[in-house]
């Protein structure tokens, strides 16, 4: 049988105990051991961004870090993120926006966004875009994308209520 | 012929939910990560697959020796070609209704021979996929090199090595069209432009890699597969084919599909093996392919080569255009739409937009050792869309004319329909110069023209050197709402009649099943927008379900941009169905006429006072708990199913312009895309905010194949970049805004007269993209006609750099 | 796509990754930042007996100033670190502009300089910077103690350098910008964050026509990051652009890649030789 390692790290604030074979990225992990399905896998080869998670704040892809690397982190998933402020106003305004179609790639444009708004609360629309340009979505226009995450950061710096205006 | 149902006092039923913007309530799901793809699917004792997939081209298999693979932990089975073929029927990708065609035999996992890098040689099945993959890497294969057939001009060559033995060339199809006096035409011409044209080989990339989860029920003797599919109905038929059972012991469900474009409407040999497999061993089997074996295996798409060649009279007028296509179609023929069609329409729409009367075509698709061959999202048509406006700028810039005003003077007019092209096609009703002109409007066109004329003066002040701008236009057609004639006539299992029931649940809300799938396009809500209109309910109380042969009508799927023209318009005229019935019911139960009582919004109103009457919920509360109520021997009818096929046409052809202005810069070639504008008629719209970012992002394809993407393939017939890394699709930073506009011309073969909207951003942009390259390229002299249009071809066209091509 | 399995170790200690290297040699790949390791391990194209997680060692997660006044970079330094620290855009400005052209954030926040220079990926920003600023790349053994190696002389070919199999790279040590030091980063890449079709980083000290040192760093044209030394050397010597790019010319000889073609790099390096040349504050003389 494989050998495996022991970690203990949280999951979306909840202390996780797993045996993890070295061998197994996190994305894995997550979607198999923890049921945590939202991080998706699209290429695991660190391109599409489909993958992404926060460790210890930071998002990253999930498929490029070994599960046994998580060992102590904190680990937040698109599953862990419902209450918090900005993630909310982000998927309000991607609905709203029509910035997803398979949403393949949703959970991970998310959280990338998410971190950008942490980071630059009034970002251009060029800043976006190369904020988001490690995340492919093959549906959209990504266009639908960059509007929403505008319309979540005026809406998060409490500008422009509910804009009815549609794209 | 139908005609949109009104109300009595006239007021068109469309004008309530279809029309609105209305935000997918679907989409909760995926933002909160919640959506469940075949990956995510949960299953006890669940067994995963993996591939030994061939490293060459073309060879005759020496030695496979699964033992090895077999001793390895976590095995439970492992299968070559040979194991599998007494539990399967091979396919033949063979349309019976096309003249000339030929395909071979194609097993699920190779046998004797490999004819493609990727192609499934052998299958090992592990309790999980590391394992999996362990086991496939010990499989010991061994082959004899071949030679590889990559060109499919010398794939043709008489002498060329036969790629299978039981045909007699390598010749998959070939078609000729001409009309009387086309040389005549190109003879008399003012002017006349030939243009030499290549497109690399392209792959759909669909974000979700391919997948199924395959279960065997051996006490009912049923298959059950879920996947992400586009054609759930279609796949019920194949796996049915291929396992040698009935239609009827096959279930197919469509999960939540991460994206599709075509490369999810395909009999696949890995998918069809897991299938095998899964009914072999009694348990669960699921296999996802990664991102490399995506790259080897999905269908590839668009790569040509065409000479087009148009001719103009003195006048400035089109009189005839030619196109002569070649198309390397890989070693099979996909099964069960055949890798044919892109190539047919070529041949049916190049030049097909305009007024000249004389054509001549012939398209021939060789077979080789690349990978497998089908349908992308647009299939022929932005082929057809770029040979044609390609050489519609060529004669334009050659005349001296301005591109716009050329195209006004030659396109066919928008009261000539219907229309019949000199290829054959015909077209219901067209808008293409409502469409142009709009187009003209939005962007701006005498506004960037005069950019472009500044620049050029500030080049001759010394100042932007280097860097050039151009517009490029286009005008496209694109089939949809197909009638049989592509699939169901040559033999195909593809509906092209598709169902839709509608039903009263006990909770007074409406529940519809739908043959159709979502691919994310959003028709589920399109679909509850005109279940809404047609019953009479408010949208929320409207429940869609779809894609699950057990609990659906029949449909052909979504592919074609047909999925909102026919299972849409099934669905409508089943919710008007329901909704007579519902005022009948409802009238019983209040002792009035139907006819005194309409409903709107869930409500029954009496007509003439508008009065409620009673509620849907309260209705159904009647109907299934209080039956006693309604007058004796009054039965009423809660459920309502219609079946929609369109037969007028081949297919309704929607269509539209699209424009790009483009900056590129001559002394790195590199290329920036500042703007690009869609106008789009698909008829009535069911939903402008998905039809529009559906048309941003099949224009972002567009800009992709025209400027990124493409499959570089070795002349060993091996795909030298097989990674995300390496095969570039567009990214957020180097897109643009993309703006829309649309022409509404209803179909009158439907009621809703709703045309497909899906396909119609990809087909315009390669040809308003290279347009727009080559006429920032014009004042240089140069001229880029092999997309993707890189930097490399940019510098060699202007002569920046000459040594030959590597 | 999952990796072959490996033993994994985490290293405690310097000292036990040190071991672990004595030990494994070649059949232990270091694992830093993972940002092209473990997509290699995915792809299964390499499958190592051991794993050597040096994510642990803190130490080697430094930026600080060194004795010479100049900076000392240890390995795990983290790619997005290098963007943000004051220290870093005070001392070698040209790894602050470098640093966005490198992938995406997601990558930035993990990858870091020690795995990027070990790797030495030829269309990588820190090899080619490293090369420019005459960096000392510093490696230790359990049985050679630790030596530095001029970064110039680092880089042997196509991911191969001076590294041995039983060695870490612990860090980089970079000199002091001084007051006239100047510098210019340029890349060329199809789409935002890609590997560099071309890129060029150039680090000078002294003034346009009168420099007393002037390196310029080609990446993604060949095996390793590539000095164009007679280039260099002219405009040192004061030539003007049409010498310095006929000696650029001469001297590169660039591999194709699965874009571009050796001409198109060549050509493409040429660009960039003349955005340099404005960048170091030369007169732009409308060639």
């Amino acid at each position: 049988m494989e050998s495996t390692t022991d970690i203990e790290f949280e999951v979306n604030g909840k202390r996780v105990r797993l045996a993890v074979s070295p061998r197994e990225h996190l994305a894995d992990v997550l979607r198999q051991r923890c049921g945590l399905t939202g991080t998706h896998l699209g290429c695991e080869h660190g391109v599409c961004g489909a993958c992404t998670v926060r460790v210890d704040g930071a998002a990253i892809r999930g498929c490029l870090i070994l599960a046994v690397q998580a060992d102590g982190a904190q680990v937040r998933t698109i599953e862990g993120e419902g209450n918090d402020p900005v993630m909310q106003a982000l998927q309000q305004a991607f609905i709203e926006r029509n910035a997803l179609q398979c949403g393949y790639c949703t959970p991970g444009f998310l959280l990338t966004a998410a971190e950008l708004l942490e980071l630059d609360p009034d970002p251009s629309r060029e800043s976006i875009r190369e904020y988001l340009s490690g995340n492919i979505c093959r549906c959209t226009g990504y266009q639908a994308i960059v509007d929403a995450v505008e319309l979540a950061a005026r809406r998060l710096r409490g500008e422009a209520g509910t804009d009815a205006s549609v794209p | 012929m139908s005609s949109a149902p009104a109300n009595r006092d006239g007021t068109d039923l469309r004008a309530r939910a279809i029309g609105q913007s209305t935000v997918r309530a679907e989409a909760r799901r995926f933002v909160t990560g919640a959506g469940a793809y075949v990956d995510d699917l949960p299953a006890h004792r669940l067994l995963h697959a993996a591939f030994l997939r061939s490293p060459v081209a073309h060879g005759t298999i020496v030695k496979l020796d699964l033992a090895p693979a077999l001793r390895m932990e976590g095995v439970v089975a492992a299968y070559d070609g040979e194991a599998l073929a007494p539990h399967c029927q091979p396919v033949r990708g063979l349309l019976a209704h096309l003249a000339d065609m030929q395909a071979a035999l194609q097993w699920p996992l190779a046998r004797d021979r490999v004819r493609w890098v990727g192609e499934p040689v052998a299958l090992v099945i592990a309790e999980s996929r590391a394992l999996a993959e362990d086991a496939a890497q010990a499989i010991a294969f061994e082959w004899a090199e071949l030679p590889p057939l990559v060109d499919p001009r010398l794939a043709l060559e008489p002498d060329a090595p036969r790629l299978h033995a039981e045909l007699d060339s390598n010749l998959m199809f070939a078609a000729t069209v001409a009309t009387a006096n086309v040389e005549q035409a190109f003879a008399q011409a003012g002017t006349v432009v030939e243009l030499a044209m290549r497109t690399e080989r392209v792959t759909a990339m669909a974000l979700e890699p391919r997948g199924l989860l395959a279960q065997w029920d051996a006490a009912q003797h049923r298959l059950t597969v879920h996947m992400g599919t586009q054609v759930p109905w279609m796949m019920q038929a194949v796996f049915a084919g291929v396992l040698g059972i009935g239609c009827d012991q096959v279930r197919v469900v469509a999960a939540d599909t991460g994206g599709s474009f075509g490369s999810k409407i395909h009999c696949y040999g890995d998918e069809s093996a897991v299938a095998v497999a899964a009914k072999r061993l009694g348990r669960p089997v699921r296999y996802v392919a990664d991102r490399l074996e995506a790259f080897v295996s999905d269908v590839h798409a668009r790569g040509h080569e065409a000479v087009v060649r148009a001719a103009v009279d003195a006048d400035g007028r089109l009189t005839a255009f030619e196109v002569d296509d070649l198309c390397g179609a890989g070693p099979f023929s996909i099964y069960p739409r055949g890798s044919v069609n892109e190539s047919r329409h070529v041949l049916g729409l190049t030049g097909a937009c305009y007024r000249a009367t004389e054509y001549r075509a012939r398209i021939r698709v060789a077979m080789q050792t690349m990978a497998i061959y089908g349908q992308y999202r647009g299939v022929g048509h932005p082929l057809a869309c770029l040979f044609t406006e390609a050489a519609v700028d060529a004669a334009a810039r050659q005349l001296g004319i301005d591109p716009l005003a050329f195209r006004r003077r030659n396109l066919v007019p928008d009261d000539a329909y219907p229309h019949r092209a000199p290829s054959g096609a015909r077209f219901e009703r067209l808008s293409l110069c409502a469409c142009l002109d709009e187009l003209a409007r939005l962007m701006g066109y005498d506004r960037l023209r005069a950019d472009q004329r500044e620049r050029a003066a500030d080049h001759e002040r010394g100042a932007h050197q280097g860097v050039y701008r151009g517009i490029g236009l286009a005008v496209f057609v694109e089939n949809s709402n197909h009638s049989s004639a592509n699939y169901g006539r040559g033999g195909a299992p593809i509906a092209s009649r598709d169902g839709a029931m509608v039903r009263l649940t006990q909770g007074g809300g409406i529940q519809c099943a739908v043959g159709l799938t979502d691919s994310g396009q959003g028709v589920t809500t399109a679909m509850a927008q005109i279940a809404a209109d047609a019953v009479g309910a408010s949208i929320v109380d409207i429940r869609v379900f779809m894609g699950d042969t057990e609990h659906t009508p029949v449909s052909g799927g979504n592919w074609g941009s047909r999925g909102t023209g026919i299972s849409g318009e099934a669905l409508w005229q089943a919710g008007i169905a329901l909704r007579a019935q519902l005022v009948a019911a409802a009238a019983a139960l209040h002792a009035c006429s139907p006819d005194a009582l309409e409903l709107v919004d869930g409500t029954f109103l009496r007509r003439d006072d508008r009065a409620c009457v009673c509620t849907l919920q309260a209705l159904a509360d009647a109907i299934y708990f209080r039956p006693e109520r309604f007058p004796r021997g009054f039965q009423p009818e809660p459920a309502a199913q219609r079946h929609y096929a369109q037969t007028e046409y081949d297919g309704i052809y929607t269509n539209g312009a699209s424009a790009s202005w483009v900056e590129v810069d001559t002394r790195t070639g590199f290329i920036k895309v500042l703007g690009h504008w869609i106008v789009d008629d698909c008829g009535t719209v069911i939903n402008p905010l998905l039809l529009d970012e559906q048309l941003r992002g099949a224009a972002v394809q567009g800009i992709g194949q025209a400027l990124f993407e493409g499959c570089l393939y070795g002349n060993q017939g091996e795909l030298r970049n097989a990674t995300l890394a390496d095969y570039l699709v567009p990214m957020a930073a180097e897109m643009p805004d993309i703006h829309v506009g649309h022409v509404t011309t209803p179909t009158a073969t439907s009621a809703l007269g709703a045309k497909g909207g899906a396909e119609a951003g990809i087909t315009g942009a390669l040809a308003s993209v290279v347009n727009a390259i080559n006429d920032a390229l014009a004042p240089l002299g140069a001229q880029v006609l092999e997309l993707p249009v890189t930097p490399e071809r940019v510098l060699r066209a202007i002569g920046a750099i000459h040594d030959p091509a590597p | 796509m999952k990796p072959a399995p490996f033993v994994y170790v985490r290293a405690a200690s310097v000292e036990h990754a040190l071991e672990v290297l004595a030990e494994h040699g070649d059949d232990a790949l270091v694992l830093a930042g993972g940002q092209s390791l473990v997509p290699m391990l995915n792809l299964r194209l390499v499958q190592p007996a051991v794993v050597l997680d040096i994510n642990a060692l803190h130490g080697l997660a430094t930026i600080e100033s060194h004795t010479a006044g100049g900076l000392r970079l240890g390995a795990l330094v983290r790619h997005r670190e290098i963007a943000v620290d004051p220290l870093v855009a005070a001392c070698a400005p040209l790894l602050r502009a470098a640093a966005p052209w490198i992938a995406h954030p997601a990558v930035r926040h993990r990858g870091t300089l020690g795995g990027s220079l070990a790797l030495g990926d030829p269309a990588a920003e820190w090899p080619a910077c490293a090369v420019a600023l005459d960096a000392t790349i510093r490696l230790a053994s359990r049985t050679g103690g630790e030596r530095c190696v001029a970064a110039e002389s680092f880089f042997h070919g196509l991911y191969r350098s001076d590294r041995r199999g039983d060695e870490l790279l612990v860090g980089c040590d970079l000199a002091q910008a001084s007051h006239d030091s100047v510098f210019s980063f340029r890349e060329l890449a199809r789409r935002h964050g890609d590997y560099a079709a071309v890129g060029l980083a150039v680090s000078a000290c002294g003034r346009p026509g009168a420099w007393r040192t002037l390196r310029l760093v080609f990446f993604g044209i060949g095996d390793t990051p590539i000095r164009a030394t007679a280039c260099g050397e002219a405009l040192a010597a004061g030539a003007g652009l049409a010498e310095a790019r006929a000696q650029l010319e001469a001297e590169l000889e660039p591999r194709a890649d699965l874009w571009f073609s050796a001409q198109a790099k060549r050509h493409l390096a040429v660009h960039l030789l003349r955005e340099a040349w404005r960048d170091l504050g030369h007169p732009d003389t409308g060639e």
